[in-house]
């Protein structure tokens, strides 16, 4: 398999990485990086549970290849809280009780987060929309969906 | 146990997850997260293509010579057998195969490609036999034998296998005489229902990572529900000592009892003994993940009942055939737990039940949030309402009056401690605004309301132990440790709360010693049936109260007082008697200085605590009859508004509400919780999911073809509703809730569709194309 070296920025930190070519953006965070809070929970781009930004868009990164984030701008969940302090969705999330086991919530805030930043004031039909394509077996979502208003909210207020 | 009058604080307060920030952060470590260095080693399965083969010949040639391949095991690396409650199957295939997917060879390599390229190229000839593929022909004398030596199989006494058949385990309740009660009825309910085996859908997949050192001992980490029985089963079957066994088991990414027990664990032990010294790890795909570790069993179930004129309940009889699948590790149980739950959660003179676990040519049938119970109520809970309806009786209103109250009479025999279902039966009817129709949203929609009850005991040994010990720091935090794990139902959390109350301190002060491992975690049997909050609670509990009685001993002589006079509040110690008051740091580990700088007194706390019901007896294996069948019954009640599309057969879930007697909230918000998640996991298996079985082969392993509710697909609204009458030996009188919060869905959907247009579907899921048909039928 052919190795490649790319250039990466990942949580405002800028990687080199060399990988093969098929290796997978959630391999390369996961495995190379060692980011582990994207999740892996099918491989196959149906459980969202490996969402992080890449270049403003959510993606699920086990359907990306490294190769293709040569010179791109990446955020996992790690990137999420700058010193220390959260971001208001992970407040919010903790604040609405919408973090059960833990495994989705990456991927949730993820896909949350890059909504907010398109569409600071979504209506309960936008968050469920953007929240389709992550799927959560404790919650039921709906305190997750609370979060998600909660940090509009918030932003709204003048909070950041 | 712990009944006091007063609830201290942190009892009965919804105080954050311990473990929220490090889950939101992305720091919180699950199995497949562990860092293992470049020795690591990937593990992957040969399996069975089909349902029933003997194996005939296994040639592994080819695979172990291919580059990067370490190793490659087999059935003749397989010691005896393993199993929790009937010891019927080994951990690879020796002889023969039952189920797609049963394990045949594994192989160990350098990395993940590789090793599957090795599995691949091991080649197995099979003896292709006859399957069964149906739980009620399975039980018939036609059926070819799956497991011809079930009599020879080590099963623990309360299960009854049936040798020389494929019946792993038929139940029995012979309770009053159904025969002459059915002329005395006034109206009489008799149907059929199917409940189609489904999967958790944890959304992290299985993983294990073995290690075996030169010595033998086994290091095992993994996503699991029960670390010790793992321990305990593996090393049964290695023939090692259970201490020479070690599981680690960091946070669990969803397990609703997919995780329970030994699945897919001892896979990467045995493959591990193969390659000592070099740590081995087993992920399963999504895809393995829908067919070869757990799935909830199927049921095909009758159900007959009749009322008098009143509407008073006077029989019932059930049939019940489970779709046990190739091997039991808790279908046998489950089997049981229907059984002497059969009643539902009613006062039934006359009850005839045999409730019957066949094994199958399907994937293993595992425990799934609810055991048995969610299946069970499915079929029975709708012929209540068809039972209301033939008496011209308000559904609400005959539950009402049959429903079990403090004092009724079980099915087993034995009395129903206090409960509160008569209150969470109002408490719905009243939040759903029972007998008020509201119109439909459009000319094409039809509007409906269903209450559905449940009632549901933990199902488990009569002796399934929990143990805790509480250590206290220089700063006076307190160090918790369990056995019990943290599967996301928030147990670490209500932990910290009740040993923080039980000693007197706040609770940010505790830390759970975490993640659980038995070389130094405090035994647990397992973490299913509902049953940390109440077991493992009583067992913090008399932790922290050990621990508290330590440092009050040394105080009240230090302060020449009696211990009676002092207590520890928000991290003091307090006399009452003298006012004097002392903060609990340094003391707590390097004691107390005796007058006159002439030594010390005190040392490092450290309290102990153990709960174990002792009171459970055993059921006479004819009659169901008993003493005590269970610790406690749960019980509950749901309600659904919904609309039904009448030109598509598209169902709309308009609002949800459900109260559960918790006996006390501990967390009252992550109760609430536990209710929305099971709601909606409920209303997901009512309406989307099924796993499609086609000549053993299941159709559909992924998330396209096997639909869960997604975020569009909560309903807008539920209301949650705590109902508390305590438990007597629960820990301020709590019980379980987590697996009862999706018991009662199906048949509340089921009974809102009948309200709604009519119609009742053979089983769910109801989905809108079968929705769409039976309308079609019934014009």
């Amino acid at each position: 398999m052919a190795l490649h070296k790319i250039r990466v920025t990942v949580n405002g930190s800028t990687e080199m990485v060399e990988v093969p070519s098929n290796t997978t953006l959630l391999q390369m965070l996961r495995e190379r990086l060692v980011l582990t809070g994207t999740k892996n929970g099918c491989a196959a781009g149906e459980c969202g549970a490996c969402t992080v930004i890449m270049n403003r868009e959510p993606v699920n990164s086990c359907m990306v290849l490294a190769v293709e984030c040569d010179g791109a701008d990446i955020t996992t969940v790690e990137g999420l809280a700058h010193d220390g302090q959260l971001d208001l969705l992970q407040q919010a999330i903790i604040e609405q009780g919408g973090v059960q086991c833990g495994f989705c919530t990456p991927g949730i805030l993820i896909s949350a987060r890059a909504l907010l930043d398109r569409n600071p004031h979504p209506s309960d039909h936008e968050i469920r929309e953007a929240l389709i394509g992550n799927l959560c077996r404790c919650t039921g979502y709906l305190r997750i969906i609370d979060a998600v208003k909660q940090a509009a909210d918030a932003v709204a207020g003048g909070a950041r | 146990m712990t009944t006091t009058t007063t609830v201290p604080s942190p009892i009965g307060e919804s105080v954050q997850r311990i473990d929220a920030r490090e889950k939101v952060t992305g720091a919180a470590q699950f199995a497949d997260d562990l860092q293992f260095g470049p020795g690591l080693l990937y593990a992957r399965i040969k399996r069975s293509p089909h349902p029933h083969a003997l194996i005939k010949k296994i040639d592994v040639s080819r695979a172990l010579a291919l580059p990067g391949v370490k190793a490659v095991v087999t059935g003749a690396d397989t010691p005896g057998f393993i199993g929790l409650y009937l010891q019927d199957r080994h951990i690879f295939c020796t002889d023969r195969v039952r189920y797609v997917g049963d394990p045949v060879a594994g192989v160990a390599a350098i990395n993940e490609e590789i090793a599957g390229q090795a599995v691949n190229l091991i080649k197995v000839e099979y003896e292709i036999l006859p399957p069964v593929l149906d739980p009620e022909f399975g039980a018939s004398p036609d059926a070819p034998l799956l497991h011809p030596d079930l009599g020879k199989y080590e099963v623990v006494p309360f299960i009854l296998p049936k040798p020389g058949t494929n019946i792993a385990n038929h139940f029995k309740i012979r309770k009053g005489d159904t025969d002459s009660a059915w002329s005395q009825c006034a109206a009489l309910v008799e149907r059929k229902y199917r409940v189609p085996q489904v999967q958790h859908v944890p959304i992290e997949p299985h993983v294990a990572v073995a290690l075996v050192d030169e010595a033998g001992k086994v290091t095992l980490w993994g996503s699991s529900q029960s670390p010790f029985a793992q321990r305990n089963l593996i090393a049964k079957t290695l023939g090692i000592s259970q201490s020479d066994m070690r599981v680690i088991a960091p946070y669990v990414g969803g397990g609703f009892g997919s995780k329970a027990g030994v699945s897919m664990e001892a896979l990467a032990v045995v493959i591990a003994m193969k390659v000592k010294g070099r740590p081995v790890k087993l992920r399963l795909t999504r895809e393995e993940e829908f067919f070869t570790c757990f799935v909830r069993q199927g049921l095909a179930g009758y159900f007959k009942m009749g009322c008098d004129t009143n509407g008073r309940l006077l029989a019932m009889e059930n049939k019940f055939y489970w779709d046990g699948g190739a091997y039991t590790e808790y279908g046998v149980n489950m089997t049981r737990a229907a059984g002497y739950s059969s009643s539902g959660p009613y006062e039934v003179p006359n009850v005839k039940t045999d409730s019957i676990c066949v094994y199958t040519n399907h994937p293993v049938t595992g425990p799934m949030r609810g055991f048995g119970m969610p299946e069970m109520h499915a079929g029975l809970e709708q012929c209540i309402d068809d039972l209301a309806l033939a008496i011209g009786m308000d559904p609400v209103e005959f539950r009402r009056i049959n429903c079990l109250k403090t004092g009724s009479t079980l099915v087993t025999g034995s009395k129903m401690h206090p409960t509160g279902l008569p209150e969470c039966i109002e408490k719905v009817a009243q939040a759903i605004e029972w007998g008020k129709k509201a119109p439909p949203s459009a000319p094409n929609k039809r509007r409906g309301k269903g209450i559905a009850l449940m009632w549901k005991a933990p199902a488990m040994p009569p002796n399934a132990g929990s143990s805790s010990w509480v250590r206290l720091n220089e700063d006076a935090t307190l160090t918790v440790a369990v056995g019990g794990q943290e599967l996301g139902q928030g147990t670490f959390t209500v932990m910290a709360q009740m040993a923080a109350a039980a000693l007197g301190v706040p609770v940010e002060w505790v830390r759970i010693a975490s993640p659980v491992d038995t070389q130094y975690s405090p035994y647990e049997w397992q973490t299913v049936a509902s049953r940390l909050t109440w077991s493992m609670g009583n067992a913090v509990v008399a932790a922290a109260r050990h621990a508290r009685q330590q440092i009050l001993e040394l105080v009240a002589e230090h302060w020449n007082e009696k211990v009676e006079d002092l207590d520890i509040k928000d991290g003091m110690v307090i006399s009452y008697q003298s006012e004097e008051s002392m903060p609990l740091h340094d003391m707590v580990v390097y004691g107390l200085p005796k007058e006159g700088d002439c030594g010390w007194r005190g040392g490092p706390v450290l309290g102990r605590g153990d709960f174990m019901p002792t009171y459970v007896t055993g059921l006479d294996p004819e009659t169901g009859q008993g003493e005590r069948a269970v610790v406690h019954y749960t019980t509950g009640a749901q309600a659904v508004e919904l609309e039904v599309d009448i030109e598509t057969g598209q169902i709309e879930i308009i609002r949800g509400v459900a109260a559960f007697d918790v006996g006390k909230a501990i967390n009252p918000e992550m109760v609430k919780a536990q209710m929305e998640g099971g709601f909606v996991q409920g209303l997901s298996t009512a309406l989307f999911e099924s796993l499609q079985l086609k000549g053993g082969v299941v159709q559909n392993p992924s998330f396209v073809d096997y639909r869960i509710a997604t975020s569009a697909d909560a309903p807008p609204d539920i209301q949650s509703i705590i109902v508390e009458v305590p438990q007597d030996d629960g820990p301020w009188g709590a019980r379980g809730i987590g697996e009862h919060s999706m018991v009662p869905t199906i048949p509340a959907v089921a009974n809102a569709i009948y309200d709604a247009v009519g119609i009742r579907l053979p089983g769910p899921p109801f989905t809108a194309e079968k929705v769409f048909l039976a309308l079609q039928e019934k014009k």
